[in-house]
């Protein structure tokens, strides 16, 4: 069993298999992280490029962890400090980082499609680390390790996400993987952030988020980009914490088990309470749990890149 | 200048072939005479003497009057590097088109008389003949009315601020009231701005997959709208321009029905392709308006069947390779179009959605008498602009191939059938 | 291209006996059990180790730790394999700081292997001796390695394939060699 491809550019192309092979994967690399020495020589002489179009530290810091606790030579490179601003081409840039040698480039990018246009011009293996609102496959598979290692299976769970689910690559990746996976998906959020053929994706769409959490076993909250309330896409932060925000009360509604989840940073008062956020360490076990996923796809990636050349 | 009139005053007998020319209902074979540039005389097959004229056979072979694309940009001024009035015309003349129009959205833009004198000083040696499109306001800001006798007498027999709409409703209905003072056509391109936004392809299912913002249907609906009751209104004559949708072709056949002076045209790639096309952020199916869904390709097609839809024209916008490539995002939108809009077309008839006859209307006689220019029949008497057609040849596109200075198309690769021949412009092919 | 079982080396009996001979050498080389932990490699060594540690409590009623080490992440070939295989669980879950550890594997072949498992014990921590029990050594050493507790030294060709069975995995106690 392998992944069937040299790049990660989204979850809606994966099987179920390959899913779980990386989840399982993920598994081992965790305790890596949990050793004093936190370093394995898989990817030993291997340079790995953060390609960062867009502002990400947390993102960013998980890959380079990543990277160097695989032994990598890990490159960043954000558009602050390239001649991105310069006007140079994306794939120019990407062809001179090529061409330094890398065998992977970590693209984070605010036009959707930008890390799959890389890969189908570049050797290296390219992985999507957030593509405008298209996909952020390691983000969903670092929340379907934590659930799954929270509650122990995917498969017949019922998962709630709740926000601004239209600008939401998080979302999209989320709903193709537990779907993939045998989860029921709920998205809630206005109708105004609410995509046309999530139906068609397998997701259910509700506006009530009392009914969206009702029994739900995890409810993952989206970060409210403050900016779309100037676009009209909600009349104001008040009402949108009253109707979308995550409360203790209407937790309660979810199963007593529940887990809840914040791709961060988090916006205290408005999409989650501070009282429902301090209550919940699984927020943290995220990140934790995302440099095991990123280790596991990195090395699952990094096989025969160089037999085949 | 000698050599050339040498050639003009080649007489030319295109024998055999099988004429059809809309405007005047012939559907037959004719032998045609072409002299001094002008069409002389058409009789039945042999029945006119070559006498030394330069003879074509077109036996076997469509005869139709020159295809006119009333919707083109040829960049001239301004975006030289991504056509010319040269190329643009080459294009045009290798698609089978003898006249283009082309919309005034050039460095400067055209809202002034001496762009215009330009683009027909740079047109007088070009391949197909070019009808200047004037702006409908400076700058095709939107704000004050470019000087439409100015345009008019330079040449402009239509005004459009092609490529962003006129969104100020008072703006619109004042040029609208004005075209009349010289009987000018206004094209509108319809978009809602604050609709569309920042979209980039059509919204729906695609773009929420693709995560690419979307432009609503109703973009257009909604200004297609608005622009109808202006017309009906200021009596106007309005143009709508790439139609893309089944609300607007619906609203175009109620207006029409209602006897509003409306006309209205679209392109190929709107009834050959969808918002699919997109799919691995093809930035050659970015155009706007942008590929809608089957239902709408339908509903296009019943709109050209029905004649709600008068006039089908390509929007040919030529980009350079390296802004097409790239992020989708940040991809111009526009497709290159004037060099398989015929084979296109073509397959509607194959379909049997038009007659060859209506489909060659819709390319000939149907934008000139929408333009009021006098072209698009063969009549004894009028200027030789002749396209010949092998409706049999079967051809694949090669944008490599095109005369066009820009390959940008979603069409490379395809199997089409049916192509122009011949080119005749003015009695020289 | 059919593998067939070509020879039966030691069946449950003798793989009995090998192991109660090489708990006696490892607690004779060592004086004892003090200081001692097993460490088996994933997939062969880990029932191995288990198996040792039970003969080294019935001989010296004293409970040594066990535990297991995975090698994927150390092995040498992974830049040049088709496809990566799967890491299995490391769990060693006691201290290994100046312990003398005995490895255990099923087999050992060109070396390679047991070069993996010593750079990855190096990262959980410094053992004062490592020491390396197997159950068969085939020969054929790709690099300066050699095991100090034998079960059975078995001359092969390198085209066969030696198989440890176990009955924790299921089926039939016994070592053989496949070959063509």
């Amino acid at each position: 069993m392998s992944l069937s491809t040299k790049d990660l550019l989204g979850i809606k192309s994966m099987t179920a298999d390959e899913i779980k092979l990386i989840l399982d994967t993920a598994l081992t690399f965790k305790d890596v992280s949990e050793r004093d020495i936190k370093k394995v020589p898989a990817l030993r002489g291997k340079t790995v490029i953060n390609l960062f179009y867009e502002a990400s530290t947390r993102t960013r810091t998980s890959f380079e962890l990543a990277g160097k606790r695989l032994s990598a030579d890990v490159i960043n490179i954000s558009t602050s400090t390239s001649s991105v601003v310069k006007g140079e081409t994306l794939l120019d840039t990407a062809r001179n980082i090529e061409a330094m040698k890398c065998d992977m480039i970590i693209v984070r990018h605010s036009c959707s499609g930008a890390p799959e246009y890389l890969s189908k011009r570049l050797k290296s293996s390219v992985i999507n680390a957030g593509d405008g609102f298209h996909e952020h496959p390691t983000q969903a598979l670092l929340d379907m390790f934590t659930i799954r290692e929270k509650l122990g299976k995917l498969e017949g769970l019922t998962v709630a996400i709740v926000g601004d689910i239209m600008h939401s690559r998080v979302a999209r990746s989320n709903i193709y993987g537990l779907i993939a996976m045998g989860a029921k998906v709920r998205v809630c959020g206005p109708p105004t952030m609410i995509p046309p053929g999530l139906e068609c994706m397998g997701a259910q769409v509700y506006y009530d988020m009392d009914k969206a959490v009702e029994g739900a076993d995890v409810v993952m909250m989206l970060r409210l980009q403050l900016e779309r309330q100037a676009a009209g896409l909600f009349p104001g932060v008040r009402e949108y914490a009253r109707l979308f925000g995550l409360n203790q009360q209407r937790l309660s509604g979810a199963a007593k088990h529940a887990l809840v989840m914040h791709p961060g940073p988090m916006n205290r008062g408005v999409e989650i309470s501070s009282e429902v956020a301090d209550n919940t360490p699984v927020i943290l076990e995220q990140v934790t749990n995302g440099v095991a996923v990123r280790m596991a796809v990195m090395f699952l990636l990094s096989g025969g890149t160089k037999a085949e050349a | 200048m000698h050599h050339e009139s040498c050639i003009m005053n080649l007489d030319m007998l295109i024998k055999n072939g099988h004429i059809i020319d809309p405007a005047n209902k012939v559907d037959e074979k004719l032998d045609i005479l072409v002299s001094e540039g002008k069409i002389s005389r058409l009789g039945k097959p042999g029945s006119i003497p070559a006498n030394g004229a330069h003879v074509i056979d077109a036996a076997g072979k469509l005869v139709v009057p020159g295809l006119i694309d009333m919707h083109v940009h040829l960049r001239e001024p301004g975006f030289e590097y991504k056509e010319t009035i040269s190329t643009g015309t080459a294009a045009a003349k290798a698609g089978g088109f003898t006249s283009v129009c082309c919309m005034p959205n050039t460095n400067p833009i055209n809202d002034n008389r001496s762009v215009t004198e330009f683009i027909l000083s740079q047109a007088r040696f070009a391949a197909a003949r070019v009808y200047p499109i004037g702006a409908i306001t400076k700058g095709s800001k939107g704000e004050e009315l470019a000087e439409m006798a100015e345009l008019h007498s330079a040449g402009c027999r239509a005004i459009s601020d092609d490529g962003k709409p006129v969104a100020n409703a008072a703006i619109m209905r004042r040029a609208l009231e004005y075209s009349k003072i010289f009987d000018m056509l206004v094209i509108s391109h319809c978009e809602d701005s604050a609709l569309a936004a920042k979209g980039v392809m059509n919204e729906g299912i695609v773009s929420t997959e693709l995560g690419l913002r979307g432009i609503p249907r109703a973009a257009e609906d909604v200004m297609t709208s608005r622009d109808i009751s202006l017309a009906e209104l200021s009596g106007g004559r309005l143009h709508i321009a790439h139609v893309s949708t089944a609300g607007a072709v619906r609203m175009i056949r109620d207006a029409k029905s209602r006897g509003v002076k409306v006309t209205a045209e679209t392109c190929p790639h709107y009834f050959s392709l969808t918002e699919e096309a997109v799919r691995g952020y093809n930035t050659m199916a970015k155009m706007n308006p942008p590929l809608r869904t089957s239902d709408d390709v339908v509903a296009l097609k019943e709109g050209l069947k029905d004649g709600t839809i008068d006039v089908i024209v390509t929007d040919h916008a030529p980009h350079a390779a390296d802004e097409k490539a790239g992020e989708f995002d940040y991809a111009p939108f526009g497709i290159v179009g004037i060099e398989t809009s015929l084979g296109l077309t073509l397959k509607l008839v194959d379909e049997g959605v038009l007659s060859i006859a209506e489909a060659i209307r819709k390319l000939t006689a149907q934008p000139a008498a929408i333009l009021k220019i006098d072209k698009g029949t063969l009549s004894a008497g009028s200027d030789a602009d002749i396209t010949i057609i092998d409706l049999s040849e079967e051809w694949v596109v090669d944008s490599s191939c095109f005369k066009s200075k820009s390959k940008n198309t979603p069409f490379n690769g395809w199997k089409l059938k049916g192509r122009a021949v011949q080119t005749i412009v003015g009695g020289k092919s | 291209m059919s593998v067939k079982e070509k020879a039966l080396i030691l069946d449950k009996t003798g793989i009995d006996r090998a192991l109660t001979r090489v708990a006696h050498e490892i607690l004779e080389k060592n004086k004892g059990a003090g200081d001692l932990v097993l460490v088996g490699i994933q997939r062969g060594g880990v029932h191995l180790a288990k198996r040792l540690a039970i003969k080294i409590r019935e001989i010296e009623k004293v409970e040594v730790p066990v535990g297991s080490l995975d090698i994927t992440m150390y092995r040498d070939d992974l830049a040049t394999r088709k496809s990566q295989p799967v890491p299995q669980a490391t769990d060693i879950t006691f201290d290994i700081q100046n312990k003398i550890m005995v490895l255990v594997d099923d087999v050992v072949f060109t070396g390679r292997t047991i070069r993996a498992a010593l750079n990855s014990i190096m990262d959980y921590g410094r053992p004062k001796r490592i020491q390396l029990a197997v159950l068969v050594d085939r020969g054929h050493r790709e690099l300066p390695i050699r095991a100090d507790f034998i079960g059975k030294n078995l001359p092969t060709s390198s085209k066969e394939k030696v198989e440890v069975m176990l009955v924790e995995d299921g089926g039939e106690e016994k070592v053989v060699i496949l070959g063509e």
